[in-house]
């Protein structure tokens, strides 16, 4: 394998243009002017702007988000004229009352285990880089590449829903009709994805350029 | 493009190398054998790689996704039957009855998750193809290429399938469910879409701007 340079682009004062991966010398800037890359017009940066502020408030308001997403209604059946409101929860445990084992399992994992892990991981990457850490980056940068592949998929209860709402219209018989519970978690959802591509994975590695300090 | 900035210059010296997309460590580039991958001996990603033919399978394949897309908008998802009454539902008419009932920022998700990121993703990728093939360069070539990476992780094709799926078993119970023709060119979509990305070498794309800069 290719054992690379023993130096990293940055510490070279070459920006990686991040839509079409040229690397280009940065020089001084003017300030309040952008650089860009000279094939594709992108803006560079050696690093993603302020990306661990951006990740911190990203991450907060998600955890927030994440409390009305957990206790309002996703959906209310209405059926003769009685509502029985649905939360994300309470949708897995109609579908384990079923008998709907491995449906269930997919729903309790896309809704509920994919968006708490993910939280979770998200604060554990920002902390440790916070911190300076440089307990294995390598297996961090795993975590990363997990965290930023795998929230899209907590949509599910979403897209549902709204087949749900467009089916069952069925007047005073029976109707569903979408929760604020369902804005609320497809805000996480969202707003984690955000959270996830504004952090940036190279400065968990950044940790590791200057041994002599700490 | 001329580069009117004079904070960067295009380094010559700079094409060799490749940094980690990763962790940022500089590689020499080396020619690849195609279907080879180079990958970060830290950190594990993926630095670049080599795909045969990239730009006529990914053409060929996207193409194939615009008619499954197509297909998959037009007719409807899953029939529902109960006591005599129907009522069908398409992947618009989803987004459709959430913006009736009032919830408009859902409506809003669900439509570009399932519809318009997938629709743009396919029509930006033909965009650049279709003329690169035949030899000529795209107006605007890379901000629209630049699009494709940004919609990439909101075109939610495949987890969408799914949420129709779990719909589909939810109701099952209680009602008759008949798919639709939509349904089956949905997972047709999936694959041919997964497929597309995974033809395409974005690498090649970008090195074929810079004769023409």
């Amino acid at each position: 394998m290719n054992p690379g340079l023993p130096i990293t682009a940055a510490r070279a004062a070459l920006a990686r243009c991040h839509a079409c991966h040229l690397l280009s010398r940065m020089k001084p800037l003017p300030p309040g002017s952008h650089a860009h890359c000279p094939r594709c017009g992108a803006a560079l940066h050696l690093r993603k702007p302020d990306s661990l502020a951006r990740a911190w408030a990203l991450t907060l308001a998600a955890y927030i988000l994440y409390i009305p997403a957990n206790t309002l209604p996703i959906m209310t059946v209405v059926s003769m004229g009685h509502g029985e409101p649905d939360t994300i929860l309470s949708g897995v445990r109609v579908l384990i009352a079923g008998g709907l084992w491995p449906l269930a399992l997919l729903v309790f994992f896309a809704s509920v285990v994919v968006p708490v892990l993910k939280l979770f991981a998200l604060t554990y990457l920002l902390v440790s880089v916070w911190r300076k850490s440089r307990w294995r980056p390598r297996d961090r940068t795993v975590l990363y590449r997990i965290t930023e592949a795998v929230g899209r998929w907590s949509m599910i209860d979403v897209f549902m829903i709204s087949i749900l709402v467009a089916l069952v219209k069925l007047g005073a018989i029976a109707t569903i009709e979408p929760g604020a519970g369902a804005l609320a978690f497809a805000s996480v959802v969202i707003v984690t994805m955000f959270a996830a591509m504004s952090f940036d994975p190279r400065l968990i590695w950044d940790a590791l350029e200057n041994p002599d300090e700490r | 493009m001329n580069d009117p900035n004079p904070a960067t210059f295009s380094a010559s010296a700079a094409d060799a190398l490749v940094a980690c997309h990763d962790c940022d460590l500089l590689y020499r580039k080396r020619p690849l054998r195609e279907g080879e991958k180079a990958r970060c001996a830290r950190c594990g990603a993926l630095l670049y790689t080599r795909k045969p033919n990239s730009i006529e399978r990914t053409l060929t394949l996207a193409l194939a996704a615009l008619i499954l897309f197509a297909l998959a908008n037009i007719y409807p998802l899953l029939d529902f039957q109960f006591q005599g009454r129907a009522q069908q539902s398409s992947v618009l008419s989803g987004v459709r009855e959430l913006y009736a009932q009032g919830m408009w920022t859902l409506a809003m998700v669900v439509f570009v998750a399932s519809i318009l990121a997938p629709l743009l993703k396919l029509l930006a990728l033909l965009y650049v193809l279709l003329p690169l093939h035949f030899g000529r360069r795209p107006w605007r070539m890379a901000q629209v290429f630049r699009w494709i990476e940004t919609l990439h992780p909101w075109a939610m094709t495949e987890v969408y399938l799914l949420g129709v799926l779990v719909a589909f078993v939810k109701l099952s119970d209680i009602a008759t469910i008949v798919p639709g023709v939509a349904l089956y060119s949905f997972a047709a979509l999936i694959v041919v879409m997964a497929a597309t990305d995974a033809a395409l070498e974005p690498e090649a794309i970008w090195e074929r701007l810079e004769p023409c800069r």
